[in-house]
Protein backbone atom coordinates (compact mmCIF):
# COMPACT_ATOMS: atom_id res chain seq x y z
CA UNK A 1 0.00 0.00 0.00
CA UNK A 2 1.09 3.02 -1.17
CA UNK A 3 0.91 6.12 1.49
CA UNK A 4 -1.21 9.41 0.11
CA UNK A 5 1.79 12.19 0.76
CA UNK A 6 1.27 16.04 0.99
CA UNK A 7 3.57 17.86 -1.96
CA UNK A 8 5.43 19.66 1.01
CA UNK A 9 6.77 23.41 0.01
CA UNK A 10 6.02 24.95 -3.69
CA UNK A 11 7.13 27.98 -5.15
CA UNK A 12 5.31 29.78 -7.77
CA UNK A 13 7.01 31.25 -11.14
CA UNK A 14 6.14 34.14 -13.78
CA UNK A 15 5.39 33.45 -17.52
CA UNK A 16 6.36 36.66 -19.17
CA UNK A 17 4.86 37.25 -22.47
CA UNK A 18 6.11 39.88 -24.44
CA UNK A 19 3.73 38.72 -27.39
CA UNK A 20 0.32 40.76 -27.51
CA UNK A 21 -2.55 38.53 -26.86
CA UNK A 22 -5.67 40.01 -29.63
CA UNK A 23 -8.61 39.68 -26.59
CA UNK A 24 -12.03 38.18 -28.03
CA UNK A 25 -13.40 41.74 -26.91
CA UNK A 26 -11.10 42.99 -29.57
CA UNK A 27 -8.65 44.77 -27.71
CA UNK A 28 -5.07 43.98 -27.55
CA UNK A 29 -3.05 42.78 -23.93
CA UNK A 30 0.40 43.87 -25.47
CA UNK A 31 2.35 41.97 -22.74
CA UNK A 32 1.35 39.95 -19.86
CA UNK A 33 2.43 37.56 -17.19
CA UNK A 34 1.21 35.11 -15.93
CA UNK A 35 2.14 33.46 -12.63
CA UNK A 36 2.03 29.47 -12.32
CA UNK A 37 3.31 26.44 -10.87
CA UNK A 38 4.66 22.95 -11.06
CA UNK A 39 4.38 19.79 -8.97
CA UNK A 40 6.03 16.68 -10.40
CA UNK A 41 8.99 16.48 -13.44
CA UNK A 42 8.47 16.69 -16.81
CA UNK A 43 9.29 13.40 -17.80
CA UNK A 44 11.77 13.23 -20.90
CA UNK A 45 9.24 12.29 -23.61
CA UNK A 46 7.52 15.32 -22.27
CA UNK A 47 4.24 13.49 -22.57
CA UNK A 48 2.92 13.34 -18.80
CA UNK A 49 2.10 17.19 -18.08
CA UNK A 50 -1.31 17.42 -16.75
CA UNK A 51 -2.82 21.49 -16.70
CA UNK A 52 -5.35 22.18 -14.07
CA UNK A 53 -8.07 24.68 -14.71
CA UNK A 54 -9.19 26.77 -11.81
CA UNK A 55 -12.97 28.21 -11.10
CA UNK A 56 -14.16 31.23 -10.03
CA UNK A 57 -11.86 32.03 -7.24
CA UNK A 58 -9.16 29.94 -7.57
CA UNK A 59 -5.81 30.15 -8.81
CA UNK A 60 -2.22 28.98 -9.81
CA UNK A 61 -1.43 27.30 -6.30
CA UNK A 62 -3.31 23.87 -6.53
CA UNK A 63 -0.92 21.97 -4.11
CA UNK A 64 1.01 21.96 -1.43
CA UNK A 65 2.13 25.14 0.86
CA UNK A 66 4.50 28.25 0.49
CA UNK A 67 6.18 27.54 4.23
CA UNK A 68 5.76 25.28 7.05
CA UNK A 69 4.23 28.08 8.73
CA UNK A 70 1.09 28.11 6.38
CA UNK A 71 -2.16 26.96 7.12
CA UNK A 72 -3.61 26.49 3.81
CA UNK A 73 -2.70 24.69 1.31
CA UNK A 74 -3.39 24.82 -2.64
CA UNK A 75 -7.12 24.74 -3.40
CA UNK A 76 -7.01 21.26 -4.81
CA UNK A 77 -4.40 19.32 -2.37
CA UNK A 78 -6.84 16.78 -1.97
CA UNK A 79 -6.49 15.64 -5.42
CA UNK A 80 -2.79 16.52 -6.19
CA UNK A 81 0.17 15.26 -5.08
CA UNK A 82 2.29 11.53 -4.40
CA UNK A 83 0.01 8.80 -4.85
CA UNK A 84 -2.92 11.41 -4.38
CA UNK A 85 -5.60 10.72 -7.71
CA UNK A 86 -3.82 13.22 -9.75
CA UNK A 87 -0.55 11.25 -8.83
CA UNK A 88 2.58 13.94 -9.09
CA UNK A 89 5.15 10.61 -9.12
CA UNK A 90 3.57 9.85 -12.46
CA UNK A 91 2.34 13.61 -13.37
CA UNK A 92 3.88 16.73 -14.16
CA UNK A 93 1.18 18.78 -13.01
CA UNK A 94 0.58 22.84 -13.81
CA UNK A 95 -1.85 25.55 -12.15
CA UNK A 96 -2.13 28.84 -13.60
CA UNK A 97 -4.02 31.90 -12.37
CA UNK A 98 -6.01 33.35 -15.44
CA UNK A 99 -5.75 36.72 -17.30
CA UNK A 100 -7.43 38.73 -14.87
CA UNK A 101 -7.00 37.24 -11.51
CA UNK A 102 -5.16 38.87 -8.73
CA UNK A 103 -2.54 36.45 -7.29
CA UNK A 104 0.48 37.57 -9.37
CA UNK A 105 -1.11 36.98 -13.51
CA UNK A 106 -1.83 40.33 -14.83
CA UNK A 107 -5.43 41.54 -13.88
CA UNK A 108 -6.85 44.88 -12.37
CA UNK A 109 -4.29 45.04 -9.71
CA UNK A 110 -1.35 44.88 -11.26
CA UNK A 111 0.80 47.65 -12.66
CA UNK A 112 0.24 49.36 -16.40
CA UNK A 113 3.17 49.93 -17.46
CA UNK A 114 1.93 52.84 -19.44
CA UNK A 115 0.44 54.57 -16.51
CA UNK A 116 2.93 52.64 -13.99
CA UNK A 117 -0.49 52.61 -12.07
CA UNK A 118 -2.45 49.80 -11.24
CA UNK A 119 -4.93 48.39 -14.12
CA UNK A 120 -8.02 49.05 -12.31
CA UNK A 121 -10.98 49.86 -14.73
CA UNK A 122 -9.13 49.62 -17.25
CA UNK A 123 -7.92 46.20 -17.32
CA UNK A 124 -10.26 44.64 -20.22
CA UNK A 125 -12.58 42.06 -19.96
CA UNK A 126 -10.98 38.82 -20.42
CA UNK A 127 -12.88 35.49 -21.69
CA UNK A 128 -12.66 31.62 -21.87
CA UNK A 129 -11.33 32.27 -25.04
CA UNK A 130 -8.24 34.66 -24.10
CA UNK A 131 -7.54 32.15 -21.18
CA UNK A 132 -6.90 28.97 -22.76
CA UNK A 133 -4.97 30.97 -25.42
CA UNK A 134 -2.73 32.24 -22.95
CA UNK A 135 -2.43 29.12 -21.44
CA UNK A 136 -1.24 27.50 -24.73
CA UNK A 137 1.73 30.35 -24.59
CA UNK A 138 2.84 29.01 -21.64
CA UNK A 139 2.32 25.39 -22.19
CA UNK A 140 4.66 26.35 -25.63
CA UNK A 141 6.85 28.34 -23.65
CA UNK A 142 7.95 24.87 -21.22
CA UNK A 143 8.43 23.00 -24.50
CA UNK A 144 5.27 20.54 -24.23
CA UNK A 145 3.89 20.28 -27.62
CA UNK A 146 0.61 17.92 -26.16
CA UNK A 147 -1.02 17.89 -22.70
CA UNK A 148 -1.64 14.18 -21.30
CA UNK A 149 -4.55 16.33 -20.00
CA UNK A 150 -6.68 19.26 -18.67
CA UNK A 151 -8.94 19.00 -15.87
CA UNK A 152 -11.62 21.40 -14.65
CA UNK A 153 -14.44 22.28 -12.66
CA UNK A 154 -17.60 24.57 -13.09
CA UNK A 155 -15.35 27.75 -14.59
CA UNK A 156 -12.69 25.18 -14.87
CA UNK A 157 -14.34 22.77 -16.98
CA UNK A 158 -15.04 25.23 -19.51
CA UNK A 159 -11.43 25.79 -20.10
CA UNK A 160 -11.39 22.70 -20.63
CA UNK A 161 -13.96 22.48 -23.28
CA UNK A 162 -12.66 25.29 -24.89
CA UNK A 163 -8.90 23.82 -24.70
CA UNK A 164 -10.20 20.50 -26.57
CA UNK A 165 -11.63 23.06 -29.40
CA UNK A 166 -9.17 25.26 -29.82
CA UNK A 167 -6.00 23.03 -29.52
CA UNK A 168 -7.40 19.50 -30.67
CA UNK A 169 -3.72 18.54 -31.35
CA UNK A 170 -2.37 19.54 -28.33
CA UNK A 171 -4.42 17.51 -25.78
CA UNK A 172 -4.83 14.03 -25.63
CA UNK A 173 -7.50 14.06 -22.64
CA UNK A 174 -10.07 16.51 -21.04
CA UNK A 175 -11.81 15.67 -17.82
CA UNK A 176 -14.70 17.88 -17.35
CA UNK A 177 -16.45 17.97 -14.22
CA UNK A 178 -19.42 20.04 -12.87
CA UNK A 179 -19.51 22.40 -15.78
CA UNK A 180 -21.85 23.48 -18.96
CA UNK A 181 -21.60 24.45 -22.45
CA UNK A 182 -22.78 27.45 -21.53
CA UNK A 183 -24.15 29.24 -18.93
CA UNK A 184 -28.34 29.14 -18.08
CA UNK A 185 -30.07 32.61 -17.57
CA UNK A 186 -30.67 31.51 -13.92
CA UNK A 187 -27.31 31.08 -13.53
CA UNK A 188 -26.29 34.67 -15.46
CA UNK A 189 -28.80 36.42 -12.99
CA UNK A 190 -26.69 35.80 -10.23
CA UNK A 191 -23.93 36.62 -11.56
CA UNK A 192 -25.30 39.69 -12.20
CA UNK A 193 -27.04 40.39 -8.28
CA UNK A 194 -23.42 39.81 -7.21
CA UNK A 195 -21.77 41.90 -9.64
CA UNK A 196 -24.81 44.68 -8.57
CA UNK A 197 -23.95 44.15 -5.35
CA UNK A 198 -20.10 45.03 -5.98
CA UNK A 199 -20.54 47.64 -8.46
CA UNK A 200 -23.18 49.70 -6.57
CA UNK A 201 -20.41 49.53 -3.16
CA UNK A 202 -19.93 53.37 -2.82
CA UNK A 203 -15.97 51.70 -2.28
CA UNK A 204 -15.71 50.29 -5.68
CA UNK A 205 -15.86 53.71 -7.60
CA UNK A 206 -15.40 52.64 -11.35
CA UNK A 207 -13.04 49.60 -9.98
CA UNK A 208 -10.28 52.38 -9.47
CA UNK A 209 -10.30 51.79 -5.92
CA UNK A 210 -6.26 50.48 -5.01
CA UNK A 211 -4.54 53.82 -4.71
CA UNK A 212 -7.20 54.61 -2.17
CA UNK A 213 -7.01 51.47 -0.23
CA UNK A 214 -10.85 51.36 -0.11
CA UNK A 215 -11.93 47.79 -1.30
CA UNK A 216 -15.54 47.64 -2.01
CA UNK A 217 -16.34 44.99 0.85
CA UNK A 218 -19.24 45.10 1.56
CA UNK A 219 -20.49 44.18 -1.94
CA UNK A 220 -17.96 41.60 -1.82
CA UNK A 221 -18.70 39.91 0.89
CA UNK A 222 -23.10 39.66 0.05
CA UNK A 223 -21.47 38.88 -3.54
CA UNK A 224 -19.79 35.67 -2.07
CA UNK A 225 -22.74 35.11 -0.06
CA UNK A 226 -24.94 34.97 -2.49
CA UNK A 227 -22.77 32.49 -4.14
CA UNK A 228 -22.07 30.15 -1.40
CA UNK A 229 -26.17 29.57 -1.14
CA UNK A 230 -26.11 28.62 -4.76
CA UNK A 231 -23.23 26.00 -4.42
CA UNK A 232 -24.74 23.94 -1.87
CA UNK A 233 -27.81 22.38 -1.79
CA UNK A 234 -30.89 23.22 -0.34
CA UNK A 235 -30.34 19.27 1.80
CA UNK A 236 -26.47 19.88 2.90
CA UNK A 237 -27.93 23.61 4.11
CA UNK A 238 -30.72 21.70 6.01
CA UNK A 239 -28.56 18.83 7.51
CA UNK A 240 -25.47 21.05 8.35
CA UNK A 241 -27.67 24.48 9.60
CA UNK A 242 -31.50 23.31 9.90
CA UNK A 243 -32.80 25.98 12.12
CA UNK A 244 -30.03 25.58 14.67
CA UNK A 245 -29.85 28.60 16.80
CA UNK A 246 -26.73 30.77 18.13
CA UNK A 247 -28.09 31.74 21.22
CA UNK A 248 -30.39 29.63 23.05
CA UNK A 249 -33.51 32.01 22.36
CA UNK A 250 -34.58 34.32 19.83
CA UNK A 251 -32.89 37.70 20.35
CA UNK A 252 -35.98 39.83 18.53
CA UNK A 253 -32.64 42.30 16.90
CA UNK A 254 -30.90 42.15 13.54
CA UNK A 255 -28.14 40.55 14.62
CA UNK A 256 -27.11 37.25 13.70
CA UNK A 257 -30.04 35.01 14.94
CA UNK A 258 -29.60 31.62 12.78
CA UNK A 259 -26.44 28.88 12.37
CA UNK A 260 -26.33 29.43 8.58
CA UNK A 261 -26.29 33.57 8.56
CA UNK A 262 -23.18 33.06 10.87
CA UNK A 263 -21.60 30.67 8.40
CA UNK A 264 -22.67 33.02 5.58
CA UNK A 265 -21.03 36.40 7.42
CA UNK A 266 -17.97 34.34 8.25
CA UNK A 267 -17.63 33.11 4.50
CA UNK A 268 -17.99 36.81 3.22
CA UNK A 269 -16.14 38.64 5.35
CA UNK A 270 -13.28 35.84 5.00
CA UNK A 271 -13.39 36.30 1.42
CA UNK A 272 -13.49 40.32 1.61
CA UNK A 273 -10.54 40.19 2.86
CA UNK A 274 -9.14 38.12 0.95
CA UNK A 275 -10.43 38.37 -3.10
CA UNK A 276 -10.06 41.27 -5.26
CA UNK A 277 -13.44 42.76 -6.18
CA UNK A 278 -12.67 43.52 -9.83
CA UNK A 279 -11.24 39.95 -10.41
CA UNK A 280 -14.33 38.58 -8.77
CA UNK A 281 -16.67 40.75 -11.29
CA UNK A 282 -14.35 39.65 -14.24
CA UNK A 283 -14.60 35.83 -14.13
CA UNK A 284 -18.47 36.07 -13.36
CA UNK A 285 -18.23 38.02 -16.75
CA UNK A 286 -16.61 35.15 -18.86
CA UNK A 287 -18.62 32.89 -17.27
CA UNK A 288 -21.51 34.28 -18.59
CA UNK A 289 -20.23 35.19 -21.92
CA UNK A 290 -18.68 31.49 -22.89
CA UNK A 291 -20.77 30.07 -24.89
CA UNK A 292 -18.79 27.58 -28.11
CA UNK A 293 -22.18 26.88 -29.73
CA UNK A 294 -23.43 30.22 -29.74
CA UNK A 295 -27.02 29.24 -27.95
CA UNK A 296 -28.06 25.96 -29.95
CA UNK A 297 -27.63 22.32 -28.59
CA UNK A 298 -27.15 21.27 -32.46
CA UNK A 299 -24.64 23.70 -32.82
CA UNK A 300 -22.60 22.24 -30.37
CA UNK A 301 -22.26 19.52 -31.94
CA UNK A 302 -20.48 21.26 -35.20
CA UNK A 303 -18.32 22.75 -32.80
CA UNK A 304 -16.95 19.64 -31.46
CA UNK A 305 -16.33 18.45 -35.10
CA UNK A 306 -12.55 18.58 -34.68
CA UNK A 307 -11.77 17.52 -30.93
CA UNK A 308 -9.41 14.67 -30.78
CA UNK A 309 -8.68 14.26 -27.23
CA UNK A 310 -10.42 11.91 -25.01
CA UNK A 311 -13.18 12.99 -22.52
CA UNK A 312 -14.31 12.06 -18.96
CA UNK A 313 -17.48 13.82 -17.85
CA UNK A 314 -18.45 14.13 -14.31
CA UNK A 315 -21.68 15.73 -12.89
CA UNK A 316 -23.24 15.56 -9.39
CA UNK A 317 -26.65 14.42 -8.53
CA UNK A 318 -26.99 18.00 -6.38
CA UNK A 319 -25.29 20.60 -8.39
CA UNK A 320 -28.29 22.78 -9.46
CA UNK A 321 -26.07 25.30 -10.79
CA UNK A 322 -24.34 23.15 -12.87
CA UNK A 323 -26.37 20.23 -13.06
CA UNK A 324 -26.40 16.71 -14.79
CA UNK A 325 -28.45 17.59 -17.42
CA UNK A 326 -26.08 20.59 -18.46
CA UNK A 327 -23.38 18.19 -18.39
CA UNK A 328 -25.31 15.25 -20.24
CA UNK A 329 -25.57 18.53 -23.27
CA UNK A 330 -21.86 18.09 -23.29
CA UNK A 331 -21.73 14.30 -23.64
CA UNK A 332 -24.40 14.03 -26.48
CA UNK A 333 -22.13 16.52 -28.62
CA UNK A 334 -19.26 14.27 -28.10
CA UNK A 335 -21.34 11.57 -28.74
CA UNK A 336 -22.75 13.03 -32.30
CA UNK A 337 -18.90 12.76 -33.60
CA UNK A 338 -18.13 9.41 -32.00
CA UNK A 339 -15.78 10.66 -29.45
CA UNK A 340 -14.58 8.52 -26.92
CA UNK A 341 -16.29 9.62 -23.69
CA UNK A 342 -17.24 8.25 -20.08
CA UNK A 343 -19.76 10.23 -18.31
CA UNK A 344 -20.19 9.21 -14.47
CA UNK A 345 -23.47 11.04 -12.22
CA UNK A 346 -22.04 11.02 -8.56
CA UNK A 347 -24.75 10.85 -6.28
CA UNK A 348 -23.34 13.78 -3.75
CA UNK A 349 -25.38 16.35 -1.36
CA UNK A 350 -22.96 18.69 -1.36
CA UNK A 351 -24.39 21.18 -4.63
CA UNK A 352 -21.90 22.19 -6.43
CA UNK A 353 -19.27 22.26 -3.92
CA UNK A 354 -18.93 18.55 -3.98
CA UNK A 355 -16.53 19.01 -7.18
CA UNK A 356 -14.06 20.60 -4.42
CA UNK A 357 -14.83 17.42 -1.73
CA UNK A 358 -12.75 14.21 -1.24
CA UNK A 359 -15.86 11.67 -2.02
CA UNK A 360 -14.44 8.15 -1.90
CA UNK A 361 -16.28 6.98 -5.53
CA UNK A 362 -15.26 10.88 -6.87
CA UNK A 363 -11.49 10.65 -6.52
CA UNK A 364 -11.88 6.52 -7.18
CA UNK A 365 -13.40 7.71 -11.00
CA UNK A 366 -10.38 10.63 -11.16
CA UNK A 367 -7.60 8.28 -10.24
CA UNK A 368 -8.66 5.74 -12.21
CA UNK A 369 -8.88 7.55 -15.38
CA UNK A 370 -5.50 9.70 -14.78
CA UNK A 371 -3.73 6.14 -14.46
CA UNK A 372 -4.94 5.14 -17.86
CA UNK A 373 -3.72 8.27 -19.51
CA UNK A 374 -0.14 7.30 -19.47
CA UNK B 1 -23.84 -25.79 -32.44
CA UNK B 2 -20.93 -26.04 -30.57
CA UNK B 3 -19.85 -23.89 -28.27
CA UNK B 4 -16.56 -22.70 -26.86
CA UNK B 5 -16.91 -22.71 -23.03
CA UNK B 6 -14.39 -20.12 -21.66
CA UNK B 7 -14.80 -17.42 -18.93
CA UNK B 8 -17.16 -15.68 -21.28
CA UNK B 9 -20.97 -16.01 -20.86
CA UNK B 10 -21.98 -18.32 -23.15
CA UNK B 11 -24.52 -16.60 -25.00
CA UNK B 12 -21.73 -14.22 -26.13
CA UNK B 13 -20.20 -16.23 -29.22
CA UNK B 14 -24.04 -16.11 -30.75
CA UNK B 15 -24.70 -12.46 -30.58
CA UNK B 16 -20.63 -12.01 -31.68
CA UNK B 17 -21.96 -13.84 -34.78
CA UNK B 18 -24.75 -11.70 -35.47
CA UNK B 19 -22.49 -8.67 -35.11
CA UNK B 20 -20.46 -7.00 -38.20
CA UNK B 21 -17.18 -6.47 -37.94
CA UNK B 22 -16.45 -3.11 -37.14
CA UNK B 23 -19.63 -2.26 -36.12
CA UNK B 24 -20.33 0.88 -33.79
CA UNK B 25 -22.42 -0.89 -31.05
CA UNK B 26 -24.46 0.31 -27.73
CA UNK B 27 -24.64 -1.97 -25.15
CA UNK B 28 -27.22 -1.13 -22.50
CA UNK B 29 -26.71 -2.23 -19.32
CA UNK B 30 -22.82 -2.79 -20.07
CA UNK B 31 -22.64 -4.00 -16.56
CA UNK B 32 -18.39 -4.38 -16.22
CA UNK B 33 -17.99 -4.08 -19.98
CA UNK B 34 -17.50 -7.65 -20.82
CA UNK B 35 -19.57 -8.26 -23.59
CA UNK B 36 -18.53 -4.97 -25.36
CA UNK B 37 -14.73 -5.78 -24.43
CA UNK B 38 -15.17 -9.39 -25.93
CA UNK B 39 -16.88 -7.96 -28.98
CA UNK B 40 -14.19 -5.96 -29.24
CA UNK B 41 -11.59 -8.49 -29.59
CA UNK B 42 -13.68 -11.05 -31.86
CA UNK B 43 -15.57 -7.82 -34.00
CA UNK B 44 -13.36 -5.25 -33.26
CA UNK B 45 -16.18 -2.74 -32.74
CA UNK B 46 -16.46 0.44 -31.51
CA UNK B 47 -19.06 1.76 -29.16
CA UNK B 48 -20.57 2.86 -25.89
CA UNK B 49 -21.94 1.41 -22.98
CA UNK B 50 -24.84 2.43 -20.37
CA UNK B 51 -24.58 1.10 -17.01
CA UNK B 52 -26.55 2.86 -14.18
CA UNK B 53 -24.60 0.76 -11.09
CA UNK B 54 -21.50 3.00 -9.70
CA UNK B 55 -19.59 -0.01 -8.72
CA UNK B 56 -20.18 -1.91 -12.35
CA UNK B 57 -19.50 1.56 -13.97
CA UNK B 58 -16.31 1.73 -12.53
CA UNK B 59 -15.11 -1.57 -13.61
CA UNK B 60 -16.44 -0.93 -17.09
CA UNK B 61 -14.14 1.99 -17.24
CA UNK B 62 -11.08 0.13 -15.57
CA UNK B 63 -11.04 -1.85 -18.53
CA UNK B 64 -11.30 1.30 -20.96
CA UNK B 65 -15.26 0.75 -22.16
CA UNK B 66 -16.69 4.34 -22.91
CA UNK B 67 -19.36 4.01 -20.31
CA UNK B 68 -21.94 6.32 -19.66
CA UNK B 69 -23.83 6.29 -16.41
CA UNK B 70 -27.42 7.41 -17.36
CA UNK B 71 -30.66 5.82 -16.28
CA UNK B 72 -32.29 3.99 -19.40
CA UNK B 73 -35.86 4.15 -18.15
CA UNK B 74 -35.90 7.59 -19.52
CA UNK B 75 -35.01 6.94 -23.00
CA UNK B 76 -32.22 7.23 -24.94
CA UNK B 77 -32.56 11.05 -25.65
CA UNK B 78 -28.04 11.15 -26.19
CA UNK B 79 -28.16 9.46 -29.05
CA UNK B 80 -29.63 10.41 -32.32
CA UNK B 81 -31.80 8.28 -34.98
CA UNK B 82 -29.71 5.33 -36.66
CA UNK B 83 -26.94 6.32 -34.84
CA UNK B 84 -25.75 2.44 -34.21
CA UNK B 85 -24.95 -0.69 -35.97
CA UNK B 86 -26.29 -2.31 -33.49
CA UNK B 87 -28.04 -1.81 -29.82
CA UNK B 88 -27.87 -4.55 -27.34
CA UNK B 89 -29.90 -5.25 -24.24
CA UNK B 90 -28.83 -8.64 -22.71
CA UNK B 91 -30.65 -10.22 -19.73
CA UNK B 92 -31.58 -6.67 -18.90
CA UNK B 93 -35.24 -6.30 -20.25
CA UNK B 94 -36.47 -8.27 -17.57
CA UNK B 95 -35.50 -6.04 -14.95
CA UNK B 96 -36.95 -3.06 -16.78
CA UNK B 97 -40.00 -0.86 -16.15
CA UNK B 98 -40.85 0.82 -19.49
CA UNK B 99 -40.23 -2.45 -21.53
CA UNK B 100 -41.53 -1.22 -24.61
CA UNK B 101 -40.61 2.54 -25.04
CA UNK B 102 -36.73 1.14 -24.53
CA UNK B 103 -37.73 -1.09 -27.18
CA UNK B 104 -38.95 1.33 -29.38
CA UNK B 105 -36.01 3.58 -28.38
CA UNK B 106 -33.95 0.71 -28.97
CA UNK B 107 -35.18 0.59 -32.91
CA UNK B 108 -35.10 4.16 -33.28
CA UNK B 109 -30.96 4.73 -32.25
CA UNK B 110 -29.77 0.88 -33.84
CA UNK B 111 -30.24 -0.05 -37.12
CA UNK B 112 -29.96 -3.81 -35.57
CA UNK B 113 -31.43 -4.44 -31.74
CA UNK B 114 -30.31 -7.39 -30.16
CA UNK B 115 -32.14 -8.54 -26.89
CA UNK B 116 -31.50 -11.50 -24.47
CA UNK B 117 -33.63 -12.49 -21.65
CA UNK B 118 -34.49 -15.67 -19.64
CA UNK B 119 -37.68 -17.65 -21.10
CA UNK B 120 -39.80 -17.54 -18.01
CA UNK B 121 -41.62 -20.41 -20.15
CA UNK B 122 -38.97 -22.42 -19.23
CA UNK B 123 -40.30 -25.83 -17.94
CA UNK B 124 -38.59 -25.94 -14.66
CA UNK B 125 -39.51 -22.06 -13.40
CA UNK B 126 -43.26 -24.12 -15.04
CA UNK B 127 -42.94 -27.10 -12.68
CA UNK B 128 -41.71 -24.54 -10.01
CA UNK B 129 -44.83 -22.46 -10.67
CA UNK B 130 -47.01 -25.75 -10.48
CA UNK B 131 -45.42 -26.08 -6.51
CA UNK B 132 -47.10 -22.94 -5.81
CA UNK B 133 -43.66 -20.87 -5.81
CA UNK B 134 -41.86 -18.39 -7.92
CA UNK B 135 -39.19 -20.10 -10.17
CA UNK B 136 -35.35 -20.12 -9.48
CA UNK B 137 -33.43 -20.83 -11.70
CA UNK B 138 -29.48 -20.49 -12.83
CA UNK B 139 -30.77 -17.59 -15.17
CA UNK B 140 -33.20 -16.15 -12.55
CA UNK B 141 -31.16 -16.57 -9.34
CA UNK B 142 -33.18 -14.05 -7.64
CA UNK B 143 -35.92 -14.96 -4.65
CA UNK B 144 -39.30 -12.95 -5.08
CA UNK B 145 -38.38 -10.55 -2.07
CA UNK B 146 -35.68 -9.32 -3.65
CA UNK B 147 -35.17 -10.06 -7.39
CA UNK B 148 -34.83 -6.58 -9.45
CA UNK B 149 -37.23 -8.06 -12.07
CA UNK B 150 -40.48 -6.66 -12.85
CA UNK B 151 -41.01 -7.75 -15.82
CA UNK B 152 -40.47 -11.19 -17.12
CA UNK B 153 -41.85 -12.91 -19.86
CA UNK B 154 -41.91 -15.94 -22.21
CA UNK B 155 -40.76 -16.40 -25.62
CA UNK B 156 -44.28 -16.61 -26.57
CA UNK B 157 -44.97 -13.36 -25.00
CA UNK B 158 -41.68 -12.20 -27.04
CA UNK B 159 -43.14 -13.03 -30.03
CA UNK B 160 -46.19 -11.60 -29.00
CA UNK B 161 -44.60 -7.91 -28.62
CA UNK B 162 -42.63 -8.20 -31.90
CA UNK B 163 -46.13 -8.77 -33.68
CA UNK B 164 -48.09 -6.45 -32.17
CA UNK B 165 -45.40 -3.79 -32.43
CA UNK B 166 -44.39 -4.98 -35.86
CA UNK B 167 -40.52 -5.52 -34.73
CA UNK B 168 -38.83 -7.72 -37.68
CA UNK B 169 -37.32 -10.27 -36.31
CA UNK B 170 -34.43 -11.48 -38.08
CA UNK B 171 -33.45 -14.28 -35.88
CA UNK B 172 -33.90 -16.11 -32.89
CA UNK B 173 -32.32 -18.50 -31.08
CA UNK B 174 -32.83 -20.39 -27.79
CA UNK B 175 -30.61 -21.97 -25.94
CA UNK B 176 -30.74 -23.92 -22.21
CA UNK B 177 -26.87 -24.25 -21.13
CA UNK B 178 -24.67 -23.99 -23.67
CA UNK B 179 -27.16 -25.92 -26.24
CA UNK B 180 -29.17 -25.21 -28.88
CA UNK B 181 -32.67 -25.93 -28.61
CA UNK B 182 -35.12 -26.33 -31.33
CA UNK B 183 -38.17 -28.31 -30.52
CA UNK B 184 -40.81 -26.89 -28.06
CA UNK B 185 -37.92 -23.83 -27.21
CA UNK B 186 -40.42 -22.27 -25.18
CA UNK B 187 -40.79 -25.37 -22.88
CA UNK B 188 -37.35 -26.24 -23.49
CA UNK B 189 -35.38 -23.12 -23.55
CA UNK B 190 -33.76 -21.32 -20.51
CA UNK B 191 -32.33 -18.77 -22.61
CA UNK B 192 -33.48 -16.72 -25.53
CA UNK B 193 -31.83 -14.12 -27.69
CA UNK B 194 -33.32 -12.12 -30.46
CA UNK B 195 -31.98 -10.54 -33.97
CA UNK B 196 -34.30 -7.78 -34.88
CA UNK B 197 -33.97 -5.01 -37.31
CA UNK B 198 -36.26 -1.91 -37.63
CA UNK B 199 -37.29 -0.88 -40.73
Amino acid sequence: MTLKKNIGIVKPEIFKSLNPLRLQSGKILKEYNLIYETYGTLNKKKDNAVLVCHALTGNHHLAGRYSSKDKCPGWWDNLIGPNKPLDTNKFFVIGINNLGGSDGSSGPKSINKQTKKPWGADFPIVTVEDWVNSHEALITSLNISKLAGVVGGSLGGMQVIQWAIRFPEKIKHAVVIAAAPNLTAQNIAFNEVARQSIITDPDFNTGNYYETNTPPRRGLRIARMLGHITYLSDDVMESKFGRKLKNKNYQYDFKTEFEIESYLNYQGDKFAKEFDANTYIRMTKALDYYDPSNGSKRNLSKVFKKIKSKFLVISFTSDWRFSPGRSKEIVKALLDNNIDVKYAEITATSGHDAFLMEEPRYHTILKSYFNSML
Amino acid sequence: MKLNKNNYRYDFPIIANWVKPNSKVLDLGCGDGELLNYLKKERNITGYGIEKDPDNWLKSLKTGINVLQVDLEVGLSEFEDDSFDVVILSKTIQSMHNTEEILNEMLRVGKQVIVTFPNFGYWRDRIQSVQGVMPKSKELPYSWFNTPNVHLCTIKDFDDLCKLNRYKIVDRLVLTDTKSVRFFPNLLGALALYNLVNR
